[in-house]
């Protein structure tokens, strides 16, 4: 080993024992856990069993994986469609209006989470002001229930994980090289085109983090289902408290945690090494000379 | 028949500064076209406004008698090449080159064999598959030339395009430009504030300064006949003597020239009147140093202009070493080749009483002169003898 992988090394060493002693190991322990029984006092029993892993093939889980994992998706879509627009525009802003633009992003944060998830309850309850107003246009009927179901998590989450999305994708573009889209508008793109074609793939990293800072969150969001979604919008994460709090069965949420864990985990370690494996490659495009 | 290019009476402005001021001009088909300045004259922005990237306040601009003053870039068949080249960095060098193809539509096999028909040209088909990161700096230009070129446009346009690139590569990359013009025949328009570039490569210039043009015309023709002090001062190097005309005679008038004992003869093509205030610029390879003048024959000596003075300063330049002299109140600046037979000539150093000559053809009359102008002559640093920092600071024993 070198001087200088020495020093990278030395360097990376806190990070390293930050990551292993309060991720790795807990992450390991929750995967561990679900392979111990439950004892009645809701504490762990003695030995291993596959027992708890056996119970997860429980009818009720696949309608919820699946509402998790729609629900996730559509939120970070969602996010990123929205944030996208909003990241190019602050990106074009002038200089003294970025500070002022990256602050009104942040602003909500100064709000408690639980507090903003509340009001939304205030503002979609059958006698709040939003389900006045929408009647009184004559966009919905006055039985038109616009809280306790999927719609409402959707709209919940897009809320509260929207400046995740924004962040990432605008510190990408104003690193961009705007006159990349003059160069393509010259050569005959149309401006969605030269968006799309030069635009997009310059702030892929930037995409890529806001896609994962939207949806893992909505992956193993709780509150927000627990407190505007009904009974048939469960999520995951609601599951987990449940097992948690009222069964008393930690073994049987730690199955349910790992399970969430290995779905975002696989993905992304995929992810990594697919990445690794190209490293002069920087994204691209089918090139016609192959085609020919 | 009317310009291929067209500029009519064209002015754009940034909030409150005027970059480009009422310019007309017109540029014919196949022809290299140099826009000229100082960074800030407008030539970039003039450039952008026939790329479609910018909108003038006023005017037209007409391509080939169409008037595409609004008309987006994208509908033009205009290309520019920039001064970072704005390659992206996202496709290879291939997939570069073929941009303009894939968004007008062509058909596959059309795009493979026009990349590859230009990649011959710019000799780069060994690297299509790499991405510009992995490219050098010349390289990346001539990307971005194919690039520009692979359509064929009816106008390429050039925005410093040899900037970013070492002397040595920048002569060779002008050489090649020069080549490809040969090979495409395209309209080129190109903008520098390098006149060296602008006059080995151009068919006409246009020099600009504060948004304005100041002269359009054929290289040898803007450095031997400049209409005004800017032109004068901005290329090359020159010595302005203000004087007026004391008499005419054929095709020569006397000049006063103020700070100058004895009068001055120049050639007169500007059918000036005797009592007119004129400046006159004199190049400094134009004019003639020794120690001792050689004997002028009867009618050569007639337009000869013949000073004594004092050597000042000397730098030399390698292909050339520039002396600065002080004849009467002025300081004449005078360039001399080194050429062996002067190696037989008594060596000139500072302090030395020394003869300087020009020829009554090789000076020039100004049509418009500005104060301002003489300040882009370099002169040497003048530093009284004895300057107070090489004076101790009184901490010495």
């Amino acid at each position: 080993m070198n001087h200088k992988r020495l020093h990278e090394w030395i360097v990376s060493l806190p990070s390293l024992f930050w990551m292993v002693a309060f991720f790795a190991v807990p992450t390991l322990l929750v995967f561990a856990l679900s392979f111990r029984p439950a004892d009645t006092l809701g504490g762990i029993g003695a030995g291993w069993t596959l027992q708890t892993w056996s119970h997860l093939s429980n009818p009720n889980y696949p309608s919820i994986i699946w509402r998790t994992i729609w629900i996730s998706l559509a939120a970070t879509v969602i996010c990123i469609l929205l944030a996208l627009p909003c990241a190019y525009a602050m990106a074009r802003a002038p200089v003294r209006w970025r500070a002022i633009l990256t602050t009104l992003i942040i602003l909500p944060f100064w709000t408690n989470f639980l507090i903003r998830v509340f009001a939304w309850r205030q503002l979609l309850h059958p006698n709040g002001p939003l389900k006045q107003i929408l009647v009184s246009i004559g966009i919905i009927t006055p039985d038109t229930l616009l809280l306790y179901n999927s719609g409402a998590v959707l709209l919940v989450s897009v809320y509260s994980f929207l400046p995740f999305a924004i962040l990432p994708i605008y510190a990408a573009a104003e690193k961009f090289d705007f006159s990349l889209l003059e160069a393509a508008r010259d050569l005959g793109a149309r401006s969605m085109r030269a968006f799309i074609s030069v635009f997009i793939p310059g702030i892929r990293r930037g995409l890529i983090s806001a896609a994962l800072m939207v949806f893992i969150p909505a992956l193993g969001s709780y509150v927000i289902p627990d407190l505007v979604g009904g009974p048939t919008s469960e999520l995951l994460g609601n599951k987990i408290a449940q097992r948690t709090f009222f069964d008393r069965n930690l073994p049987h949420a730690s199955a349910l945690s790992a399970l969430l864990a290995a779905g975002v985990l696989i993905p992304l370690a995929l992810l990594a090494l697919a990445m690794r494996k190209r490293p002069n490659e920087r994204g691209g495009v089918g090139s016609d000379r192959k085609k020919s | 028949m009317s310009a291929f290019v067209s500029f009519k009476n064209v002015t754009k402005r940034f909030e409150t500064l005027t970059a480009v001021d009422n310019v007309s001009l017109d540029i014919e088909k196949g022809e290299v076209f140099s826009l000229l300045g100082p960074s800030g004259c407008g030539k970039t922005t003039l450039l952008r406004m026939l790329a479609g990237l910018e909108t003038p306040d006023s005017g037209r601009v007409i391509l080939d008698g169409q008037d595409i003053t609004n008309l987006p870039p994208n509908l033009r068949r205009v290309h520019t090449i920039f001064q970072n080249y704005a390659l992206f960095p996202h496709m290879t060098v291939w997939d570069n080159i073929a941009f303009p193809l894939r968004v007008a539509r062509y058909p596959k096999q059309e795009i493979a064999r026009r990349v590859k028909g230009i990649l011959e040209l710019i000799r780069l088909g060994d690297h299509d598959y790499k991405y510009p990161s992995q490219i050098s700096g010349g390289q990346k230009q001539r990307v971005a030339i194919a690039r520009a070129l692979v359509d064929q446009p009816q106008v390429l346009l050039l925005d410093e395009p040899l900037a970013a690139l070492d002397l040595k590569l920048r002569q060779h990359m002008l050489l090649e430009l020069d080549l490809i013009h040969d090979k495409v025949g395209i309209t080129f328009l190109y903008v520098t504030h390098d006149q060296g570039e602008a006059m080995s490569l151009s068919d006409r210039i246009a020099v600009m300064n504060n948004g304005r043009i100041e002269q359009i015309d054929p290289p040898a023709k803007i450095y031997e006949a400049p209409r005004s002090s800017f032109v004068a001062a901005f290329i090359g190097d020159t010595n302005f003597l203000q004087g007026h005309v004391t008499s005419i005679s054929h095709d020569y008038c006397n000049l006063a020239i103020v700070g100058l004992t004895s009068s001055v003869k120049s050639y007169n093509d500007k059918a000036i009147r005797a009592g007119s205030m004129v400046h006159l610029s004199v190049r400094p390879e134009k004019i003639h140093i020794a120690k001792t003048p050689p004997e002028f024959k009867d009618d050569l000596a007639d337009k000869i202009n013949l000073f004594s003075g004092v050597v000042e300063d000397i730098v030399y330049q390698g292909s050339h070493t520039k002396y600065w002299v002080k004849v009467g109140a002025h300081r004449i600046v005078t360039n001399m080749p080194h050429m062996r037979f002067q190696l037989d000539q008594e060596e000139i150093t500072w302090g030395d009483s020394v003869a300087l000559w020009w020829h009554a053809d090789d000076a020039f009359m100004l049509e418009q002169f500005h104060a301002t102008d003489a300040a882009l002559i370099d002169p040497p640093a003048q530093y009284e003898e004895d300057v107070e920092i090489f004076r101790g600071t009184g901490n010495e024993p």
